[in-house]
């Protein structure tokens, strides 16, 4: 990108003067790292670059970007990022929050945003777990999980973050691992250039509390066969197995032969894209990654923005001559 | 309009002040009649005080007492200060509206009756076994029959309008009738008729021939035989419209917007008694104003928060339930110290309580209704007019002094009305503010949390500003740099200064009325109060009793020679819509002994309750 070269920004230019302060071998080092690494790459000057999050461990990501930031509070990032992004379309707007931070306190904030399709970028981290309030079960940890609030195991249903965020009209979805630096920054690129409400999940170690939980689609032995790689126009396989579609089925089945679907991200039938994200359970045991889901729909940034500069193009006079009609109008009587 | 095929004779009488009640069933077009009447007698100059009363309910099951909505004009040739204590006139369109509102009315009062509705089904519903007309009971009132609806359709059968149109016209008729006993000009009417049906013309000529026949019933007709002149109010010179609280407060923030030269946000979820400035602001974005209808209170809130972090005034409006969801988003506000307005409409608690009544009951969750020590701001609306003004000065101490305010309507001052004079829009304070543009330290740092010395502000350093990039948030922050700090010392110094900076913001002293200059009692209050005070301080004067009136707009940080004013009687009385919340803060801050007088009806205080109240304090001491 031209741009790139004149802003002549490098990984360092994002890193901010504060120590970083998660756990050792916490998964959201690399996702700082990444994106660190991936953001000169967007062209765009540091001060147009604003991070906002929740509560939670990830949501201490603003402090570490050198770029504007706000940490707000629990689940109320996504709120307060539409108020900034709909009053400031000039300004890149991210939104990092974690699975209890976007999907419990939050999830109201979550939904409509995505169905706004306000023009954020926002990153969930998920490691099924709560780990700032060391250790209880999160909307996503697996039915059955033993933690210090279910010691005789959790009776939730997780959520399935994608199915969630394409019920919510999402335009665009899409699913990356802490560890596959490579995969996580064409993700994070491909999110950085959509329009409208971009949602990425990111599957994130936590060492402590949660530690190996994505390890059957990060461990060399048995990532291959559990680990489906979405391209766009490429075959959708597993190992030696076939994603199909079967003949008056209304989803998606992983078996031997057949014809793999081609992938396309661009269907405009959510259909399509929620059958994806149901190949995923919590035992992980196919898995896609990669974008589900990449569509257009105006953004409420756009529509909302577009009707304050209509109003004010058929506008005549100074504010305070309007201002001055205003206050007059409707029936007024002079007492002299 | 065309001349009555008939004249009778009638007699006119001056008076200085009416009362006159509209009530009918929700549907029947109450609230439409009494706006409309009080545009009449606004035009003609008189001052007017108006109070609507409906139930939550859009529509109750028709007929019935739940399903009475009523609506109270005052008008009179002086300045008035209230919507009036009991009405000279009930226009009770069926038998539920007058058997809810006819204990209300002194003796002699005028009872305008719809003869139509007093049919034995009706009477049945609302519990009356003989018709109130007849057997007696209304001995006491001046009652005046009237056949409304048939009246209504009979003047509408040559028009063509479906019997059902022809029958929904009957208010105005009343109207009519009502605007003809008052000498009232109907030209603002017709012209409103026009366009409010402009899509049915039929409707717009159903509806001005239902005035007519109404108007000219009473010039015609032998039921009426006086009719009434009350002669302008001497007001100072000037234009004036009539307005309601709700509706001023919404042209207030624009007024702000439009002085601070920056965007106005408003997040917002529906909520009665707050939606109508949502209405009014969504309608004026040629202001650069951008109104968004959020998922719900936290969401309006925080994407108010998100805008004056941009660089926008943010503002929030609601009531009550609302204030208590946005509870963890104003500390946050609080501790980031940014701008932002926070509207509470007040309405009668707790949880739904009763959503079209007023109080005043959430002054101590203002002040008081977060975690942690989280000062800020709280401002209160006098009067319907002085919610423009009210609005101004919340969005002033906002942008200046980089702190949330809370101003604290209610739904007495929201919906009620009276003329305001509009004031010029270059005398309006001017709000602009400076964006924090370079760095704040000699050698080239921006500190996020280095104070103005003067208004105890940090800077408003918005996104987009080049080399000021920094990080803010609700963690405690060290003085100065605003990094993450848990340092004791720092969090003590911190909690003080957030403190501190509220106290010191400068608020202008508080005036005393007393005209006697010798009174012993103090009359304090706060917000929609201050009319029935007024009035009760008034009525007190003219027999011959001294009381002195104070009444606070600043309720954080209170003005600072309260203190002196308060110690400077023997007796202070504080009249409160809820049990004691003022009072609470002036007894622990001034250990001042007052006086607590409490009324939580979910109605206004009248200015005849005030008056025996404080008679007998100012008696009795």
């Amino acid at each position: 990108m031209a741009e790139t070269v004149a802003l002549k920004l490098t990984a360092k230019d994002f890193k901010s003067d504060q120590e970083v302060r998660w756990c050792p071998g916490c998964g959201d080092y690399s996702i700082l790292a990444a994106m660190q690494r991936f953001m000169p790459e967007l062209g765009i000057p540091r001060e147009k670059i604003v991070f906002v999050s929740g509560i939670g461990c990830s949501s201490r990501f603003p402090y570490y970007m050198n770029t504007y930031g706000m940490h707000s509070i629990h689940g109320r990032a996504p709120a307060i990022a539409t108020g900034l992004s709909a009053s400031r379309p000039d300004l890149n707007v991210w939104v990092v929050t974690g699975d209890g931070d976007a999907l419990s306190i939050g999830g109201n904030h979550l939904i409509h945003a995505l169905r706004r399709n306000v023009n954020l970028k926002i990153l969930l981290f998920n490691n099924r777990i709560y780990g700032l309030t060391k250790g209880q079960y999160s909307p996503t940890s697996e039915i059955g999980k033993i933690t210090k609030s279910t010691p005789t195991g959790s009776a939730d249903t997780p959520f399935n973050p994608l199915s969630l965020a394409l019920g919510a009209e999402a335009t665009f979805v899409a699913r990356t691992i802490d560890s596959d630096a490579r995969h996580l920054q064409s993700v994070l690129r491909a999110a950085a250039e959509h329009q409208g409400s971009a949602f990425v999940e990111i599957y994130q170690n936590c060492n402590i509390f949660n530690d190996g939980a994505f390890d059957l689609i990060k461990d060399s032995d048995t990532r291959d066969q559990h680990l489906i790689r979405l391209e766009q126009g490429q075959p959708i396989t597993v190992g030696n197995l076939n994603v199909v579609h079967p003949e008056g089925s209304f989803g998606l089945k992983v078996q031997e032969g057949g014809t793999p679907i081609i992938h396309d991200a661009t269907v405009d039938d959510p259909a399509y894209a929620f059958a994806l994200s149901r190949l995923s359970g919590s035992d992980l045991n196919t898995t896609p990654i990669g974008v589900f889901r990449n569509v257009q729909r105006p953004s409420y940034d756009e529509i909302v923005r577009k009707q304050v500069l209509d109003a004010q193009a058929q506008a005549t006079g100074t504010p305070e001559e309007m201002l001055d009609q205003l206050l007059g109008s409707g029936d007024t009587w002079t007492i002299i | 309009m065309a001349a009555p095929e008939k004249r009778v004779e009638k007699r006119v009488e001056q008076l200085d002040r009416v009362v006159i009640r509209f009530a009918g069933d929700s549907g029947d077009g109450m609230q439409l009649t009494g706006d409309r009447f009080t545009s009449e007698t606004a035009q003609l100059g008189n001052d007017i005080s108006t109070l609507p009363n409906f139930p939550a309910e859009i529509r109750a099951p028709a007929g019935t007492l739940p399903g009475v909505s009523s609506f109270q004009v005052h008008f009179a040739d002086y300045d008035i200060l209230t919507p009036g204590d009991a009405p000279d006139v009930l226009v009770a369109m069926n038998p539920a509206a007058l058997k809810a509102n006819v204990a209300d009315l002194p003796a002699g009062a005028d009872i305008i009756v719809n003869t139509d509705e007093f049919t034995r089904r009706n009477l049945t519903k609302v519990g009356y076994a003989v018709s109130p007309l007849e057997d007696g009971s209304l001995d006491g009132f001046a009652v005046h029959p009237v056949a409304l609806t048939s009246l209504t359709v009979g003047a509408l059968a040559e028009s063509g309008v479906s019997k059902k149109d022809g029958e929904r016209a009957k208010n105005m008729f009343a109207l009519g009738l009502l605007s003809w006993m008052y000498s009232r000009p109907y030209e603002s009417t017709l012209r409103f008729l026009e366009r409010k049906f402009a899509k049915r013309p039929d409707l717009v000529t159903a509806n001005k021939e239902a005035f007519r026949a109404g108007w000219n019933y009473g010039e015609t007709t032998e039921a009426f035989s006086v009719r009434y002149e009350i002669k302008p109010a001497k007001m100072p010179a000037g234009t004036y419209r009539n307005i309601t609280g709700n509706q001023a407060l919404a042209l207030g923030l624009v007024a702000a917007a439009v002085r601070s030269k920056l965007p106005l946000f408003l997040g917002a979820y529906p909520i009665t008694p707050a939606s109508d400035i949502l209405h009014e602001l969504s309608k004026h974005k040629r202001f650069g104003v951008t109104t968004m209808q959020a998922e719900d209170e936290i969401a309006a809130i925080g994407a108010a928060l998100g805008a004056s972090y941009g660089g926008a005034l943010g503002v929030t409006t609601t009531s009550g339930p609302g204030v208590a969801l946005k509870g963890e988003t104003i500390s946050l506000a609080i501790a980031l110290e940014l701008p932002l307005v926070v509207v509470d409409v007040q309405r009668a608690g707790p949880s739904t309580g009763m959503p079209t009544k007023t109080e005043q009951a959430d002054l101590n969750m203002a002040l008081f209704g977060r975690h942690g020590e989280a000062p800020l701001a709280v401002i209160a609306p006098k009067s319907p007019s002085d919610c423009f003004h009210a609005a101004l000065e919340a969005a002033r101490i906002a942008l200046t002094y980089r702190t949330p305010v809370i101003l604290l309507s209610d739904n007495y001052v929201a919906n009620g009305s009276e003329p305001w004079l509009l004031p010029s829009v270059d005398e309006l304070p001017d709000l602009r503010v400076s964006f924090a543009a370079a760095p704040n330290t000699p050698d080239g740092r921006f500190l996020p949390y280095l104070r103005d010395p003067e208004t105890m502000a940090r800077p408003w350093a918005v996104p987009g500003t080049p080399g000021l990039e920094h990080r803010i948030g609700g963690l405690e922050k060290a003085d100065k740099t605003g990094d993450i700090s848990y340092d004791p010392a720092n969090h003590e110094f911190m909690v003080r200064t957030r403190q501190a900076r509220i106290d010191a913001i400068p608020v202008p002293e508080l005036d005393v009325e007393d005209p006697s200059e010798g009174a012993r009692v103090l009359v304090l209050g706060w917000g929609s109060t201050y009319g029935p005070i007024g009035a009760a301080c008034r009525a007190l004067r003219q027999r011959g009793l001294t009381i002195a009136q104070a009444h606070l707009r600043h309720l954080s940080p209170l003005p600072a020679n309260l203190g002196e004013v308060l110690a400077g009687y023997d007796k202070v009385v504080i009249p409160e819509m809820n049990l004691g919340q003022l009072a609470a803060v002036i007894r622990s801050r001034y250990l001042v002994d007052a006086v607590s007088f409490n009324q939580v009806s979910g109605l206004p205080f009248t200015a005849a309750t005030l008056e025996s109240m404080l008679e007998d304090v100012v008696k009795n001491g």
